[in-house]
């Protein structure tokens, strides 16, 4: 009901551009700090690894509010992390060993910064709550 | 006539955005996360409008789109600040590496392993190939590669 509310989303929608602010900066930091592909690798596997925790607590446990949920997830993570610039330099490795390298890096830790996330986030659930509902995947 | 209005968007969108730039001297920061704000916005809105329980279609939209995108910034070789506001900020923000890798294993966890494989083959997949399409297009018009 008070979710649906115009006021609401244009809170929401502030929320999203700070974060994306913030989040794009924050990559663009690492890339000059950094080397391109690596500087990528590091934000992708981090932001993956976060974002995975705030969507398994939000599963587990619950403790961030929806507010902070929401400048985290889709406004500063989402724009911390990248495609495009990922696959832009997929697209011109020139070595198909360096080609395979970006991908298998990006996608191989990507995923294990979910699944990390996901046992931390089921450890916090643990302690914070009783015991939530019966998955044990 | 469809070629000419094509060109000379891609060629006057980089040269406004230069001219813009040129008046008021920004400093990079703000330049990607001006970009990064709006790219943000604009990914949000697209998650709203095509939601759907079966399969990731927002993420892919997006991350299909901003590599394209980003590649006529590159291949059109765009100048600096063109690359900080549109190239690094608005399609490095709209696109997403971190929904896409929650989103797979999330599809591979409830049992959808197909849809899984093929969410992370079919980001990379038609990502680059909207990147070969911007390179193609503007090989096609001649402009500098």
């Amino acid at each position: 009901m008070t979710s649906d509310h115009p006021l609401v989303r244009l809170e929401t929608l502030a929320l999203i551009a700070i974060g994306g602010f913030a989040g794009s900066n924050l990559r663009f930091f690492a890339v000059e700090l950094f080397a391109e592909v690596p500087a990528v690798l590091l934000v992708n596997v981090l932001g993956s690894f976060a974002l995975g925790f705030l969507v398994y607590e939000a599963e587990y446990a619950g403790l961030v509010g929806r507010q902070s949920r929401i400048v985290f997830t889709t406004g500063f993570l989402s724009s911390l992390t990248t495609y495009s610039t990922f696959a832009v330099q997929t697209a011109v490795a020139g070595d198909p060993l360096l080609l395979f390298g970006i991908v298998a890096a990006n996608y191989g830790l990507g995923f294990a910064g979910v699944l990390a996330s996901r046992s931390l986030a089921r450890w916090v659930g643990d302690g914070s709550q009783p015991t939530p509902g019966g998955e044990t995947a | 006539m469809r070629h000419a209005t094509l060109e000379s968007i891609v060629v006057l969108a980089p040269l406004f955005v230069d001219a813009l730039v040129v008046s008021f001297d920004p400093r990079p920061a703000h330049l990607v996360g001006t970009g990064g704000a709006i790219g943000a916005v604009f990914r949000h809105w697209v998650y709203l409008r095509f939601s759907s329980e079966g399969f990731p279609w927002p993420t892919l939209l997006v991350n299909v789109l901003g590599s394209f995108v980003f590649g006529l910034a590159v291949f059109a070789g765009a100048g600096e600040s063109t690359i900080q506001l549109l190239g690094i900020g608005a399609c490095g923000s709209v696109t997403t590496f971190s929904s896409f890798s929650v989103e797979t294993v999330q599809l591979y966890e409830r049992g959808d392993r197909l849809r899984a494989v093929a969410n992370a083959a079919g980001n990379l997949v038609l990502s680059l190939a909207g990147i070969a399409l911007a390179w193609g297009i503007v090989a096609w018009m001649g402009l500098p590669a």
